[in-house]
């Protein structure tokens, strides 16, 4: 052992922590509550268990539960994808490019989704007729709304556009959160403005991004429960589906939050691994170099 | 210094305002291939911004700058001077390294992947000769056992050293340096001035903002002296630095001694 001779009895070493009696009460005290409630839960036949047990893994149950995880992937990965658009173009030196990008997000941020979902749905007594052509030139492409507008493509269209104008707000704070000195630094190095994003600026911003956007997917699975209101058969949908058959009301509903925790419970998992990911040159003690 | 050879930058003229504010009234300025030039002066005579316009990125109000040949921003169409698009001026930038005052590292990359970065995605070089060539520089700086480290464990004087070996992996023509000791605590300095004398020594063309005249004195081919947006004098390091003639150059080394 080093020895610190002129510490003696002081030396932090031989030091011992106090015993934490107040800590372990309060401990005591949550799990004596926490399993009180559970029994209760677990013994209360209003709960409905041997119904949940049986509905949980039931056909229309997981059909429903694939709906919606397939809603919220497409849209995600959609409204993604234009929100980093929209966030370029609005910090971009361009009055065209930033007007258009906010009024986008003015407007998809502004209005209800539940609205805007409907709005979709109904496009066709709108506009009966899509047709894309040459302001009084030809006509280059022409279909009829209502083969166009399904269920499944008004869902996609209005969650994804409203993600979009969340999407790119959060990425546009991400990007300005990242220091003014690393994009000049990029820019002396010769980069192209888009190498430099995608290398240099974004890889920093997503520390930003990361967290918020797992709230956003959070959102928006919970989100996709309003598409049954355009006939789409999502995990909420189909649990109504069989309690208005058998009026389990509250198992049925129980079974729907078991499984939106458990998604839910996933998408934590894997943000904490995402975000470890993007903090990697936060880490204050070095790894062996290789 | 060579009266023949074509000078590596050309710097004719130049002038810059921000908003109403004039800070390079006229800026003219030679640097021969291989020659290392200090820029002195007080705080506020431009000379960031005079380092800055040499690869664009500041614009220039009036005059020309060339580096290497090249009009650096714009080229003539006949007789139409016409500004570059911005991927011809990025071209233009790849033959220039640049250190900075603040290190800028990318912090989400390790110290070798930093100096590989532009090697390998600007400058199409394969990923193995650029890892060898990065290698190599990181020795060269000394700091071959710390490739693996991200900079925020890295002590301001091993990323001003690591950023110079990513400035260096470019190959490039000219080194920009804007007071890269300015952000470092004292004993770190002197690391940082060693490795920018050993590189003066082997040929690169340099131009060096910098406080430190022990450096100018030593390393420098010729010292610059810069106030109020124009050059005041300029001459070999001895004689600007030893025999100063105006005033406010003599003021400016008196803070020195
Ligand atoms: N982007 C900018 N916008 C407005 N004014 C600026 C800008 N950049 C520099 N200036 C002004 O231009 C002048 C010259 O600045 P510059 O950074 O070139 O000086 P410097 O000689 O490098 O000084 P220092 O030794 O303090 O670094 C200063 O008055 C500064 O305030
Ligand atoms: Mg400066």
């Amino acid at each position: 052992m080093t020895a610190t001779p002129d510490a003696g009895p002081h030396d932090v070493a031989r030091a011992h922590r106090p015993f934490p009696t107040g800590k372990l009460l309060l401990w005591a005290l949550v799990v004596v509550v926490a399993a009180d409630f559970a029994t209760a839960v677990a013994r209360n036949p209003n709960f409905g268990w041997p119904v949940i047990g049986a509905y949980l893994f039931d056909a229309t149950v997981l059909r429903g539960l694939s709906v919606s995880l397939s809603l919220t992937v497409v849209a995600m990965t959609l409204g993604i994808a234009l929100g980093l658009l929209l966030a370029i173009a609005r910090l971009s030196q361009d009055r065209l490019a930033r007007g258009l990008s906010g009024l986008f997000i003015w407007f998809f941020r502004g209005t209800p989704l539940l609205v805007q979902l409907i709005f979709w749905y109904n496009l066709s007594t709108l506009f009966p007729e899509l047709t894309l052509a040459i302001p009084f030139g030809p006509v280059l492409a022409h279909y009829d709304t209502n083969t166009v507008i399904t269920p499944i493509t008004a869902a996609i269209v209005g969650l994804a556009l409203n993600e979009a104008a969340y999407m790119a707000e959060i990425i546009r704070g991400g990007l300005l959160s990242v220091d003014r000195g690393q994009a000049e630094t990029a820019e002396a190095f010769g980069m192209t403005r888009l190498y430099a994003l995608r290398r240099i600026i974004l890889p920093q911003a997503m520390r930003a991004i990361v967290p918020p956007t797992g709230n956003q997917l959070i959102s928006m699975i919970k989100a996709t429960s309003l598409v049954s209101v355009i006939a789409m058969a999502d995990l909420l949908y189909s649990v109504q589906s069989i309690y208005n058959r058998t009026f389990e009301i509250v198992p049925m509903l129980l079974v729907a939050v078991i499984w939106y925790l458990f998604v839910t419970s996933l998408l934590n998992v894997g943000q904490a691994y995402i975000e470890r990911y993007y903090a990697r040159g936060e880490r204050k003690i070095a790894q062996a170099a290789s | 210094m060579s009266e023949v050879a074509a000078p590596l930058v050309r710097i004719r003229g130049v002038h810059k305002s921000f908003g109403d504010v004039e800070v390079l009234k006229g800026i003219h300025l030679d640097v021969a291939p291989g020659e290392v030039v200090v820029v002195l002066g007080p705080s506020g005579s431009g000379k960031s911004t005079l380092l800055r316009c040499v690869n664009h990125l500041e614009t220039i109000d009036r005059g020309a700058i060339w580096v290497d040949g090249e009009q650096i921003g714009y080229t003539l169409r006949g007789e139409r001077l016409v500004r570059l698009p911005h991927r011809a001026i990025a071209a233009q930038r790849r033959k220039i390294g640049m250190v900075f005052q603040q290190f800028n590292l990318y912090p989400h990359m390790t110290a070798l992947e930093n100096v590989i970065e532009a090697p390998v995605g600007v400058h199409g070089e394969s990923r193995t000769a650029a890892l060898e060539n990065a290698r190599r520089l990181l020795d060269r700086v000394g700091l071959a056992d710390k490739a693996g480290n991200y900079p925020r464990q890295l002590s301001g004087g091993q990323q001003q050293r690591v950023a110079i070996a990513r400035a260096l992996a470019i190959r490039p023509k000219l080194m920009l340096f804007d007071e890269p000791t300015s952000a470092l605590d004292p004993e770190l300095v002197g690391e940082v001035l060693a490795t920018m004398r050993d590189l003066a020594g082997q040929g690169l063309t340099m131009i060096v903002v910098t406080h430190e005249i022990g450096f100018a004195r030593e390393a420098a081919d010729r010292a610059v002296f810069m106030d109020g947006g124009v050059v005041v004098e300029q001459g070999a390091p001895e004689d600007v630095l030893g025999t100063p003639r105006h005033p406010r150059l003599r003021s400016f080394l008196a803070r020195f001694i």
